[in-house]
Formats: structure tokens, sequence, C-alpha cells
């Protein structure tokens, strides 16, 4: 036997650093090495330790909708810079990065489509967009989502991944919270499903408001999920979180989680659920 | 004359203020005359103070805000109301101190309270928890703003809150779930719900109590989706970039009337509602009588959705 230990890529170290960059990828959670081609068939789920990677909008559409396919409604929604922000940079400039860096307007994708033939109302935000942050845009895109489920009675279908709000348009970014959350209360009213999906992260602002209050919350595993940051918490208890702090499995084992879904059972899950919860 | 902290732009006033307060000693003692150099110097006390609160930066308004003499939710329940009677706990963990509610009589208009609370000194500030409320802080609101719903009994909040509290047992009890919940049902309360800004208003912490039918600030509170300091950490990864990023948010009342997001601000007396707590509580409970009144005239269906509105409509975007 060999003095090092051959993992699931089956290659040894030698031969791991002659595969170029970009054929395999780490795990940043157990630090497993995979070949890139592989952990796509995986929808980019850690083999070794089940960890879940960020993957994009479009993937995720096409992984739950029927026919991959999303009818997007306001797709030219776009920011303004209304307290005229600059910290570092100037808040315009970063929103231009954000779209150049994503090809998308905003970070939030929304619109109408069909899981298991069943029409469904549905968002998922854009974490690689200014790290997932509600502001005036992503608010409205979400309230609007919100009321087409209420206007079309059908259910509601939301993925998040956030930092929380907003800071660049301060006081209004807050108020996204409250502008979703009134209307998560008629769609309650009307008894009409919300089924909350978690990906990593959702934390702060997102959590906070619309994020929590799914009549169903499923996550993924190993997401980061809380209200404040750890580094928030650690400066101001002093002293080391404790292991699995504010993970998804954390959230489950206190009952802020209704399932931890892997990602590849989550089109049939979310089918389970509407059909319990919603009869057409 | 100004007894005990005060903020170092305050220090000119508090410097004149002993002047005067000298001169007018010695002339009583001494049995000089001396009213016109008094009636002078107050001349330019007064100047001198309009200047100094008229040109106010927003970082001075926040410290303002947390000024150590600066009236508390409990002082102002004191000296606008009568007969409180504080309810505690939220039925499932415990009594958070750094929220308090409970009903009381605006002259003859009984009412709910609810709002963090601050400690004065170090003991009360461990005990109010510097005003930041756990979960269970936000579950109290919420029985008692359902306390209050059952039996028709309007809802004021006062705001004070340097934020909700980021710590392992809020995050193990649901800080987030618990604030959520309150924004969404407070949202459905059939009973009108005034609130009023009367220091920090500091993201989801001020949020989570914060969502009413009136909402006003007195003039040197603040209102923001995360503090001063919070934000120069992140986006200047510097907390001393406070007051450069107090600039940026815009988080004054001015601020947040012309954003619209506040229906009014509510004056402080001259140099602010520590230099007159009484006046400053007189101006708070005129406007909350005001908008009581003015709400209770409102069908409940109307109320409702009005308060939906005017969350609805708020943000800024291009189509
Ligand atoms: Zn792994």
């Amino acid at each position: 036997m060999a003095w090092f230990r051959k993992d699931k890529t089956g290659l040894t170290p030698q031969e791991k650093k002659n595969i170029p960059e970009g054929l395999w990828t780490k795990c940043k959670s157990c630090g497993e090495v995979v070949y890139s081609k592989k952990m796509e068939e995986l929808l980019w789920v850690c083999p070794n330790c089940d960890f879940h990677f960020r993957i994009s909008s479009q993937k995720y559409i096409s992984l739950l909708l029927d026919d991959g396919y999303l009818d997007e409604y306001d797709v030219n929604l776009s920011s303004q810079d209304p307290l005229k922000f600059k910290d570092s940079k100037k808040y315009s400039d970063r929103i231009k990065q954000a779209q150049q860096k994503t090809g998308k307007i905003e970070g939030v994708t929304s619109g109408m489509g069909k899981i298991g033939g069943i029409e469904v109302s549905f968002a998922i935000m854009n974490f690689e967009f200014i790290g997932g942050s509600m502001g005036s845009v992503v608010g409205e895109k979400i309230a609007r989502a919100i009321e087409r489920a209420i206007n079309n009675e059908i259910p509601l279908i939301i993925i998040s991944s956030s930092g929380g709000a907003r800071m660049q348009e301060g006081i209004l970014s807050l108020m996204q919270m409250a502008k979703t959350s009134a209307l998560l209360a008629i769609l309650a009213e009307k008894k009409i499903p919300y089924i909350s999906i978690l990906t990593n992260p959702t934390t702060a602002g997102v959590m906070a408001s619309y994020a929590s209050l799914g009549d169903v919350i499923l996550a993924e595993p190993k997401a980061l999920l809380g209200f404040a940051g750890p580094r928030v918490i650690q400066q101001t208890i002093g002293q080391d979180l404790p292991e699995g702090f504010q993970s998804t499995e954390f959230f489950l084992a206190k009952g802020f989680v209704d399932c931890i879904v892997n990602r590849r059972d989550l089109r049939d899950t979310v089918i389970k659920f509407l059909h319990y919860m919603w009869r057409q | 004359m100004v007894e005990g902290p005060f903020l170092e732009f305050e220090r000119p006033i508090i410097e004149l203020e002993k002047k005067i307060s000298d001169m007018k000693d010695f002339s009583v003692g001494e049995n000089i005359e001396l009213n016109g150099e008094i009636a002078s110097m107050q001349k330019k006390l007064n100047k001198l103070r309009e200047e100094i609160y008229t040109h106010l930066t927003r970082w001075q308004k926040v410290q303002l805000s947390r000024h150590p003499r600066r009236p508390y939710t409990l002082d102002y329940i004191k000296m606008m109301s009568h007969d409180f009677i504080e309810l505690h706990g939220d039925r499932y963990f415990a009594d958070d101190k750094a929220m308090v509610g409970g009903f009381a009589f605006i002259d003859k208009q009984p009412v709910m309270f609810v709002g963090q609370q601050k400690g004065r000194d170090t003991k009360e500030k461990l005990y109010r928890n510097f005003g930041m409320a756990h979960p269970e802080g936000y579950r109290k609101a919420l029985r008692l703003f359902r306390l209050a719903e059952k039996f028709q009994v309007p809802i004021v909040v006062l705001i004070d809150t340097p934020g909700a509290f980021p710590g392992i047992g809020a995050e193990e009890r649901g800080q987030a779930e618990a604030i959520a919940r309150n924004i969404r049902d407070m949202s459905r309360i059939k009973v009108p719900i005034v609130i009023v800004i009367i220091g920090e208003g500091a993201s989801g912490g001020a949020l989570g109590v914060g969502i009413g039918d009136r909402v006003m600030m007195l003039e040197y509170s603040w209102y923001s989706v995360i503090s001063p300091e919070g934000c120069a950490a992140i986006l200047w990864r510097d907390a001393a970039k406070a007051s450069e990023a107090a600039e940026a948010l815009k988080l004054t009342s001015e601020d947040l009337m012309a954003l619209g997001i506040i229906d009014k601000i509510i004056k402080e007396p001259p140099s602010g509602a520590h230099n007159n707590p009484d006046m400053a509580a007189v101006n708070v409970k005129k406007e909350i009588l005001e908008a009581l009144d003015e709400l209770s005239k409102k069908p409940v269906e109307q109320l409702l959705e009005e308060r939906l509105n005017k969350y609805r409509k708020i943000g800024v975007y291009n189509e």
C-alpha cells in the first residue's frame, strides 16, 4: 500500500498536481478533490461530505421547473442609487460590475413556471449579485412574485441566498423586509402555500423576513443560516463559536427548518409538499 | 445648569452656561446688579446653541440619540401616561428585560406600550442588555400586540435599540424567525399602531416592533438598515469610519422624511431631549394622541389596507 491514500478521484497527489486547474474542483468543506465533470453530474454536491456548492439560478430553474422553463417577469427592473452612496466604491459602479459579472440586471430572477404540472410563482436569489443583498429591486421583484401567487391563486416558491439587506440603499432596503412580509400575511390569509428554500448562505434581513415565513421551510445541507453573521457574533461574545453553529443542521436541531433536502431530491420534495398542501 | 456627562460638541454651550450661572451667583452673593451683562450673555448662549445645533452632522445627531442623559422608553411612559402596568414574559422561554411593555393611560386614552429599554448605569445597562432584545423579547412584544388587539386597545411602540442581540442564544432561539413573524403579523394587527423612534432605530431589531400606521421620529433619533459602526466595519473595513458611514446611510429624521419613510418629525427641546425631558415628553404625547385620534376613526379594513399600502409602495427603481 502506498504511503498516500487514494481519494474518490482515484488519483494520487502527484497525478492531481498534473491536472490543469478547472478540470477538478476542491471541496470547500472537506477538501476532497473531484473531477469538475463528475461534480456537474452530481449537481455540484460533494460526494464525500454532501456539501452543496453554489450553483447558478439557471441551474436551479432547470433542476426544479418542468422542462426547465421559467416564464420570466419583471426582467427590466433595475436599481437606482437613491442615496448617492459611496464607500470605497460608488454604489452605481458596484451595480454595473455585478451586472457584468452575472449577466443579470439584478439579484432576483422571478416568474411563472410549473412543477410537476402545478403552476407556481417562482423566485430565486442570486448570491453572486452583490452578495444576494436585498435593495429596492430585489424587494420589489419578490413582492411582485408574492402578488402573482395571490392574484393567480397559485403556490409560491422562493429560493433564497443572501447576506441580508443592501446597505447601499439604506433604510429603503430595510423596508423591503416590511413590504415582502406584509404581502406574505395576505398570501397566508388566502391559504395559498409558500415553500421557502434556503441555500448557502441565507442570513440577516432576508432570513429575518420572507425566508423565515414559509409554510414549509426546506434547506440544503451545510448551508450557513442565521440572523447575525458569525463574525459579528464572535466579536460580540468574544469567544469562538461552537462547531456547526448556524448550519442547516443546527437550524433543524433548534426547530427552524422542516427538512434538510439534498439538491437532487429538491424537485420531488417540493412536488410532494404541493400535493399535500395544494388542490388545484 | 446641566449636570452629568455631555458630548464634545456640547462643551462650548455647557461652558457658557456655567459662566452665566457663576455670574448670577456672584451678582446675588455680592449684591451687584449685573442684569445687563447676564442678558447679553444669555443672548450669546442662544446664538451659540442655534449655531451648533443647526449645523450638526449626521454623526453628531447619532451621538445625541445615544446621549447618556437621553430619556429612555420607561422615562417617556412615566412622563406621558399614568397607571402603567408592566407585563412580563413571552410565555415560552423568559422575560426579556431589553423589551418592556404594558397597559397604560395617556390622559383618558388606554394604550398598550411596547419598546426597547436601555440602562443608564453599568449595572442597569447589563440588566437591560443595552436595549438589545433576544427572540423572547420580540415574542413578548407580539404577545402584547395580540393582547391589545383582542381587547381593542391601540398600540404605541417606542423604539430605542442599537440592534437585536447577535449572540449564541439569540440564534438558537430563532432571532430571525421571531423578527420575521413580528413584521408579518404586525402588518395585520386589527388596532391602530403608532411607532415613535425615540433614540436608536437599528435595522431588524427596530423593524421587528416597527410596523405601524403612523411612524414618527424624534428630531435627533436615527433609523437605518445597519448601525453606522456596523456599516463602517463591513464597507470601510474600519469601525472608526462610523461618521462617514452615518453620512452615507442618510439615517436622520430629516433624511427619512425626505425619503418618504416616516410620517412626521417630532421636534425636540433646544439642545435635545436630554436637556428638557419633560418638554420632549409633552411633544411626543401630543403627537401620539393626535395620531390615535385620527386612526381610531378608520374602519379596520381601511386601517389595514392603508397600512399594507404604506409599506407596499416603498422602493426606488427603474422599470
Ligand atoms: Zn466535501
